[in-house]
């Protein structure tokens, strides 16, 4: 309970800061689609010059691309932790979270938030929504629940990975470049898996889950019956996954000495 | 003219201090041109060629694109709104040198560092991942090479224009990043241009953005053909040349109306 409410005071506090810079929050937002639009215009630019994609019709990958959106948008709201070392280990700022009453991770991941990027949600819904009114989609129910499910699950994909990373700080704290490699090979999820080599493939679900982000739960909405047992998996890796990264957190932070002065 | 060869030397040697950070960029790159490698496979499926280009051509096309990418990139639109925010461009303003001479100086020294230490090992890295077609004749790399020289020209009078809007702006953060994407898309690094609609190769033939990547890649896949070679250079150079008008125009009417902020 005292989470939540922190969670709450947190981002009254962060609406609060940035309702003084609105000019600066708007341009933020709209570069934020347009990076968003870069790869839908590559999409519809390849589909005038071919009709299928690894299998796959032009309007399931806008709509692949729509459901990664969406995870991906909650992840940068809510991991946006790819410079922590420096922020948090060389600065000696991790001192300070280690006096906090709520645990470590759930402290910076409050502080650093970015709450701006929660509008990549509308634009995966609206990608979506299109190319699933395209392709005639039909769905029941619950299915809502399973979308939310599966959102979670990726959301969850992606941040554990980016938290597995963030621990090694604790070890080292030299400078290093993994993170924005990491967003490189996060990209590789917008697209079927089935177009990469077989050790690419594996990688990507079994290493650095990153096609549960898009692919594999998407392909459950586009009813593509082979690879249901993969979208089912989701929420469950992004949980195991999670987890192992908090408990990698955890020890790391045991083994946290301070960088000194 | 010694002192801005003495600026190229200079920013050379310093990120040569720096040279480890490089490494872990050529992966970066290579993750990228890993990604189109297997989009492209994927696109050409069993076909032959698409707009004039094979799927071997292809996938060169996106290496180079990327590799020369390291070359004609810089940051100076940033470093130039940082300093006229941060106030210490008055400072620079009366120093014995041509501020934005200096800095496409810096860019340039920058460029052949990547160019040496980034694209070049980068380039033999890829094409041993890769099936790469690289050209074979010395006629086609000579060209490649003034090509990119414009690419580099090019991109940096674009940041440079960028860059002194912060004069104006005082907050370009939101121009400069729109610029990154038009350039990625407009350019021809992602996508060739001959693969847009007529309608948009339309608009972008009045537009420099594709003398930045899609001409030199296009001349070192051999995409381009003899009078196409040339065309493509004097396009760049016409280009190099008319950017220059807006740069001056602009620098003269910021330098009137600079307010330092802060001090």
């Amino acid at each position: 309970m005292f989470y939540v409410s922190m969670f709450f005071q947190y981002i009254a506090q962060y609406l609060k800061t940035r309702m003084e810079y609105r000019a600066d929050m708007i341009v933020e937002i709209l570069s934020d689609l347009l990076f968003q639009a870069v790869n839908l215009v590559f999409i519809l630019v390849v589909f005038g010059h071919t009709e299928s994609l690894g299998g796959w019709q032009r309007d399931e990958i806008i709509f692949i691309y729509g459901f990664f959106l969406v995870p991906y948008a909650l992840f940068s709201t809510f991991f946006n932790i790819w410079d922590f070392n420096e922020r948090y280990i060389v600065n000696g700022e991790m001192d300070r979270i280690l006096t906090r009453p709520i645990h470590s991770l759930f402290q910076v991941i409050l502080e650093r938030m970015e709450l701006e990027s929660l509008f990549g949600v509308i634009t995966g819904l609206v990608v979506m929504g299109y190319a699933a009114a395209r392709l005639n989609l039909t769905f029941h129910w619950y299915d809502i629940f399973i979308f939310i499910l599966f959102v979670f699950g990726g959301t969850l994909v992606s941040g554990s990975i980016f938290v597995a990373l963030a621990s090694i700080g604790f070890w080292s704290d030299a400078k290093t470049s993994i993170m924005p490699m990491m967003y490189n090979i996060g990209n590789y999820g917008r697209y079927p898996v089935n177009i990469y080599n077989d050790v690419i493939r594996f990688i990507l679900t079994w290493i650095l889950p990153f096609a549960f982000v898009g692919v594999y739960p998407a392909s459950y909405f586009l009813r593509k019956t082979d690879w249901y047992i993969y979208a089912f998996l989701t929420p469950v890796i992004g949980l195991l996954f999670f987890i192992l990264s908090v408990i990698i957190w955890n020890i790391g932070v045991k083994r946290y000495r301070g960088a000194g002065s | 003219m010694s002192k801005y060869l003495e600026m190229i030397r200079i920013r050379f040697l310093m990120m040569l201090a720096y040279r480890t950070n490089y490494y872990s960029g050529i992966l970066i790159y290579s993750i990228n041109i890993g990604a189109y490698y297997f989009l492209w496979t994927a696109i050409y499926g069993g076909k032959e060629s698409i707009q004039g280009l094979d799927a071997a051509q292809m996938v060169t096309y996106v290496a180079i694109s990327w590799m020369a990418r390291a070359f004609y990139f810089n940051n100076i639109d940033r470093e130039i709104a940082m300093e006229i925010r941060e106030g210490k461009v008055a400072v620079e303003l009366i120093r014995p040198y041509n501020y934005l001479g200096m800095k496409t100086m810096q860019a340039f020294g920058e460029g052949v560092f990547r160019l040496f230490f980034f694209s070049m090992p980068g380039m033999v890295i890829v094409s041993f991942i890769f099936p790469l077609e690289l050209p074979l004749d010395w006629q086609a790399w000579c060209f490649f090479a003034i090509s990119i020289f414009f690419s580099f020209v090019i991109n940096t009078e674009i940041n440079l224009l960028t860059g002194i809007s912060a004069f104006f702006l005082f907050n370009n953060d939101g121009l400069m990043r729109a610029k990154r994407v038009i350039i990625d898309l407009f350019s021809g690094l992602l996508l060739p241009i001959s693969f847009y609609p007529v309608w948009a190769q339309e608009i972008m033939e009045y537009l420099p953005f594709q003398a930045i990547s899609y001409i030199p890649s296009m001349i070192f896949t051999k995409g381009f053909q003899e009078a196409e070679i040339t065309d493509a250079i004097l396009f760049q150079l016409f280009w190099s040349i008319l950017l220059i008008i807006p740069i001056c125009a602009m620098w003269a009417v910021a330098k009137r109306k600079m307010i330092i902020q802060g001090g």
